[in-house]
């Protein structure tokens, strides 16, 4: 069950033991993975005998310790950063140890980007060297710009170049990132393949090249369900090695993750404080989990899938929402008919054929539920 | 034969050659082959039946093709029965080839079946669950204990690594068996038979036959076990304590024989009890000479070529690298199939499951199929069947004759699950044909004829069971899992229910309720609902038990009341034809569906009037669908007839297109549902209908004869020459009445008359009041039976 550890949750103060380094990053909202997790990295460095690649900090089997948490020799114990199929890590880790660009697929919420930041920071020690991926990334956020001043001033040269992320990856060999790789128009991705097949940049202004050195590789994350995206091409395809996160195993474990972020949401966004909603929040996990998987929790029925997402992260907003409207115009109890409205807009996307896998639903597993006769009768209000 | 220049025995110990191994492990099986060809013993002793030895020649054969499994049956009970499967890669099999091969001696050594089949049946009698017979579920995992103990938390992977992986050994070919014995020696040593004692009558049973075999060959002698029974064979124990174990054990006639087995039941736990997951992938370590991983990943990357998806050679040689590093990773001494099949995810199949389940299908499981030599003994199903034909008195001829059955005797009931059974199995020995004379459910006809042929297919379907009766729910419940369309398993189950397979009815119902569930076609859901209902009546008929039939017919029902309303917008003509007629079946079929799931499963038919109601005044739903649902709802006496009246009026006034209006009249009244006489008996209808078409303009008029015609003509000549003569007559003045003043008719009852014909209704309905005092109050009972 993959579970993206929250920073918050974790509070560096209390992890860090460098109190130089608690000063720092005490204004920060968000420290990088490298400064919050010091300690714990520098623990695995210090015990960590088995072999490392050129330029890595950790050896592989240490950076897998480092996601998947346990307890050292000296009885340092590492968080976990991942809570999810132990083989995610494994592959993923061993990908980059082979020398292989990683892509990291997934619906929203399934902590691709939590875990490239992370595999970055124990191998190379610097989760900062990204790319973030929009449909306006142009080829120098991958290649390289220029300083125009210096470049009308002294003419073309090293020093008039404005390096990448990459590029700076590639001559330093550490590991870059490329966020959302899917967004980024399809020519802009182009740009990767010899990067990451000839492992070279050429900068043909100057005549010259970047060579990427030992230790460079290359993580990106992109969605899967997502819409309206620039699939990959597959020779770029072909340079990667593909792990796709999964979405959470257990009810428990999601009903846990979406109580938890909507309860930091609700403080966030001050809404008045509604009590313990922890059945409407497992209704609704229990919901999106059969819908998703097609299948019904007891494992006997099986059911249509919308052509919806129904992320965890859609119901949490499905849960927020019901939360205000329990606030604002409810009676301050989160309620059947406070999320029936919110599951049936994530539900039905498409009005012909969702509505109908929606009802099939509805009156096959609703109506037939014990105890769910109050939602029941909430979804066929909304549902007319 | 001995030879002179035979190596001598090595560094084996004392007595004979023991070679513990794991069933079906490949690993095991080279091992055994190696020190075979090392130690040259003059006899091979196999963990198997004895019962089995006359067949062992067969092995050599030309045609005996593995995998295939031993097939022990008691020989007056077939369906009781044991397997032991063999496989390419099963040391066992190996030993067996090799003795054949270079003319050793070749015997089983495990208790005989004849013991083992008649303690199943005793076990049957006992309460505690350890004397049941298979494998007792308290046992002793040795393995498990031994990866423990090395720090592996997967017993299997840990044997991969320790035994399985090792390449064709350089060293002593022997020298691992020795330490696998000290191992299991440990084992024994704490956890004695591990729970099962049979195990010890077993062990005891073999070490008097090594003794026997050593007596006859000197110390030239290998055994190939189960390595958890090597130390009880190394044991001294004295012949008397021995025979004491093996006494007075029960016993039954038994039969052997060869039967052709596959990949995929391999995978399933039976005989040896190592049911083994991934009987390809074993096939391949055992048959790959050298460099496993990267053959492995060649062939997977042949088999997605072959299905058209972009594999490269880049793509395997990364494959091979991601492979072998996590191996090192997780700190394997080779990539097992874990490791392979995550290379093969993250490099070939772009994260994806969809391809890798079809690897996992073709490759990792395989499609595999064993064949069996014709000079096999004949399989058990052949001698049930025979059985059964005797018993039945019904002699395969190869003339044809035709054969009437009535269901409601005994043994033709029971010819006719026979017949129904073997068709299930693909012995078309009996073909169903069409009765002459009675159309009644309880007559059958059948055309028999024994073919050539027909004796082959029993044969063959001898894989799926001992019994025709577990045969043929076997291949049921196989047929039902690979059917490809709904009606497919709707057929099955009516199959499942005419030849009484209650067994195979669970899994066919889950099928059904898993593709009724996915299907999103409503027609083939409303096709399949009247099959359904149909075969719980069956089910009535012949006592069968039909509640989870029925659970599966309500859901059903219940999707298609979701699912009409959506579908049944923007068809055109043709399709709302057909769509009129999924209207009927259903209601036809919800009739009866709710009388026999009233209780559990609510108001279907309330249900199903609000779905009729919906398409009844929705615009966008064809006239003729439309029409069809109002008529049904009347027919309930759901709707009045003046609601009726005027929907009907809506439909047929002028703002209406002419055609649609046709096809609304043609839904209403139309087809052979009696709707002609609901014309001549309200006479409001007829002349709402009257009224329409007078007013129809005439260019319209054209277009909407041909609809009109086929309406009316589907009458019956009586009833069309009644409306005729209604029409002619007029509309009569004040015509709120109805059912009144047909031609040949009084306007009221006669009372008098009517009082007449009681008396005999009385007789014919049964009603027990004496005659004389049916005078009282005739009027009333009339009323109360003329419904």
């Amino acid at each position: 069950m993959p579970v993206s550890v929250d920073p918050l949750s974790v509070d560096p103060s209390t992890s860090l033991s460098a109190p130089a380094k608690e000063s720092g990053t005490s204004e920060v909202l968000r420290p990088h993975a490298e400064d919050a997790f010091a300690a714990e990295l520098t623990a695995l460095a210090a015990q960590d005998d088995r072999p490392r690649p050129a330029r890595w900090k950790l050896s592989p089997w240490a950076v897998a310790t480092y996601l998947l948490g346990g307890t050292l020799p000296d009885g340092t114990v590492i968080t976990p950063k991942y809570v999810g199929p132990r083989r995610i890590v494994e592959v993923a880790v061993t990908t980059l140890a082979t020398d292989r660009a990683l892509l990291l697929l997934g619906v929203p919420g399934t902590a691709k980007t939590w875990v490239s930041e992370h595999l970055a920071a124990a191998i190379s020690g610097d989760s900062t060297l990204l790319v973030q991926g929009t449909a306006g990334t142009p080829e120098e956020a991958i290649r390289y710009g220029w300083n125009y001043a210096r470049l009308l001033a002294h003419g073309p040269s090293r020093d008039a170049l404005v390096p990448s992320p990459v590029m700076r990856a590639m001559a330093e060999g550490m590991t870059a990132r490329v966020e959302e790789l899917t967004r980024i128009p399809a020519d802009v991705q182009d740009t990767l393949i010899t990067i990451l097949s000839e492992k070279t940049l050429p900068i043909p202004e100057l005549g010259q090249e970047v060579q990427a050195v030992r230790g460079f590789n290359l993580i990106a994350t992109a969605n899967d369900r997502d819409r309206g995206v620039n699939d990959l091409s597959s020779a770029l395809r072909r340079r990667f090695n593909t792990v796709v996160l999964p979405l959470p195993e257990s009810v428990e474990a999601e009903v846990d993750i979406v109580s938890r972020r909507v309860d930091q949401i609700g403080r966030a966004l001050d809404l008045p404080a509604v009590p313990d909603g922890i059945d409407e929040i497992r209704r609704v996990v229990t919901v999106f989990r059969e819908l998703r998987g097609g299948i019904t929790a007891d494992g006997r029925t099986k059911l249509k899938s919308p052509s919806g997402t129904l992320s965890t992260a859609e119901a949490i907003s499905v849960v927020t929402n019901g939360l205000a409207l329990a606030a604002h115009f409810g009676d301050g109890v989160l309620r059947a008919s406070d999320v029936a409205a919110g599951i049936l807009g994530a539900v039905v996307r498409d009005p012909a054929a969702d509505r109908v896998v929606w009802q099939e639903y509805v009156e096959a597993v609703v109506r037939e539920r014990d105890g769910w006769a109050d939602f029941y009768r909430a979804c066929r209000e909304v549902t007319a | 034969m001995a030879s002179a220049d035979r190596p001598p025995g090595g560094a084996r110990g004392e007595g004979p050659l023991l070679l513990g191994v794991r069933h079906h492990g490949p690993g095991s099986a080279r091992a055994v082959r190696a020190a075979l060809e090392a130690a040259r013993p003059q006899a091979v002793l196999i963990e198997g039946p004895p019962e089995a030895d006359a067949l062992i020649p067969l092995v050599a054969d030309e045609e005996m093709r593995p995998p295939v499994a031993l097939l022990a049956h008691a020989v007056d009970e077939p369906g009781r029965s044991a397997f032991w499967p063999l496989a390419e890669f099963s040391p066992e099999w190996v030993a067996l080839r090799w003795a054949v091969e270079h003319g050793a001696a070749a015997t089983f050594i495990d208790l005989p079946a004849a013991h083992t089949l008649a303690w199943e049946k005793e076990g049957e009698g006992e309460q505690p669950p350890t004397t049941g017979g298979g494998a007792g579920p308290v046992r002793v995992d040795p393995l498990a204990v031994l990866a423990d103990a090395a720090g592996y938390d997967d017993p299997e992977r840990w044997w991969e690594d320790v035994v399985e992986h090792r390449g064709a050994g350089k060293g002593d070919a022997l020298a691992p068996f020795a330490v696998l014995e000290e191992a299991m020696a440990a084992l024994r040593e704490e956890y004695g038979s591990g729970g099962q004692e049979r195990d010890l009558v077993r062990e005891a049973h073999m070490r008097l036959r090594v003794r026997a075999a050593q007596r006859e060959f000197g110390r030239e002698v290998a055994v190939v076990c189960g390595a958890w029974h090597v130390p009880a064979l190394r044991r001294k124990s004295t012949v008397a304590a021995d025979r004491a174990l093996l006494k007075g054990l029960p016993k039954v006639k038994t039969d052997m024989t060869w039967v052709p087995w596959t990949h995929r039941r391999l995978s399933r736990a039976s005989g040896y009890g190592a049911g083994i997951d991934s009987p390809g992938w074993y096939g391949h370590l055992f048959e790959a000479p050298d460099r496993p991983v990267e053959r492995w990943l060649t062939k997977v990357a042949g088999l997605l070529r072959a299905e058209d998806r972009i594999v490269s050679s880049a793509h395997v040689i990364e494959a091979v690298r991601l492979a072998e590093t996590l191996a090192a990773l997780r700190g394997r001494p080779l990539p097992g199939l874990s490791e392979t099949t995550e290379a093969v995810r993250a490099v070939m199949c772009e994260g994806s499951d969809v391809p890798l389940a079809l690897v996992h299908d073709r490759l990792v499981v395989g499609d595999v199929l064993g064949e069996v030599p014709a000079s096999a003994p004949a399989v058990p199903l052949q001698r049930d069947l025979a059985r059964l034909q005797k018993r039945l008195r019904c002699r395969p001829e190869a003339v044809e004759r035709e054969l009437e059955l009535d269901l409601r005797k005994e043994t033709d009931a029971a010819r006719s699950k026979l017949l129904h059974r073997l068709r299930l199995l693909g012995v078309d020995w009996g073909r169903p044909a069409v009765s002459r004379g009675t159309t009644g459910t309880f007559r059958e006809t059948w055309r028999l004829c024994w073919e050539p042929e027909s004796a082959v297919r029993v044969a063959e379907a001898g894989v799926w069971g001992t019994t025709v009766l577990a045969a043929a729910s076997a291949k049921a419940e196989a047929d039902a899992v690979g059917a490809r369309a709904l009606a497919d398993v709707t057929r099955l189950a009516e199959q499942c229910l005419l030849a009484e397979l209650p067994d195979a009815l669970p899994m066919v119902m889950r099928v059904l309720a898993d593709r009724a569930a996915l299907d999103a076609d409503v027609g083939h859901l409303a096709q399949a609902l009247p099959a359904l209902v149909r075969s719980l009546r069956y089910g009535d008929v012949r006592g069968t038990d039909t509640g989870a039939l029925a659970g599966v017919a309500a859901g059903l029902a219940e999707r298609v009341f979701v699912g009409l309303p959506p579908a049944c917008a923007a068809l055109d003509a043709e399709a709302a034809e057909e769509m009129r007629g999924h209207l009927d079946a259903v209601h036809g079929a919800v009739a009866l569906l709710a009388e026999a799931t009233a209780a559990a499963h609510g108001d279907l038919r309330g249900r199903w009037r609000a779905v009729l109601r919906t398409l009844s005044s929705r615009d966008t739903v064809p006239g003729v669908v439309r029409g069809r649902a109002v008529r049904l709802l009347l027919d309930e006496g759901e709707l009045a007839q003046d609601e009726a009246a005027r929907l009907m009026g809506l439909v047929l006034s002028p703002g209406t297109a002419p055609a649609d209006a046709a096809a609304w009249i043609e839904g209403f009244v139309g087809g052979g549902s009696g709707g002609g006489m609901l014309l001549v008996h309200d006479e409001r209808l007829l002349g709402l209908v009257d009224a329409w078409l007078t007013g129809v303009p005439a260019e319209a008029f054209t277009d909407v004869l041909p609809l009109l015609r086929r309406t009316f003509s589907a009458y019956e000549s009586g009833v069309r020459r009644t409306l005729g003569e209604l029409v002619r007559r007029g509309p009569r003045d004040g015509a709120a009445a109805t059912g009144a003043g047909l031609p040949g008719f009084a306007p009221d009852l006669d009372a008098r008359r009517a009082d007449a014909a009681v008396p005999l209704l009385r007789l014919l309905l049964g009603l027990d009041e004496p005659a004389g005092s049916d005078a009282d109050d005739p009027a009333n009972d009339l009323v109360g039976v003329a419904p």
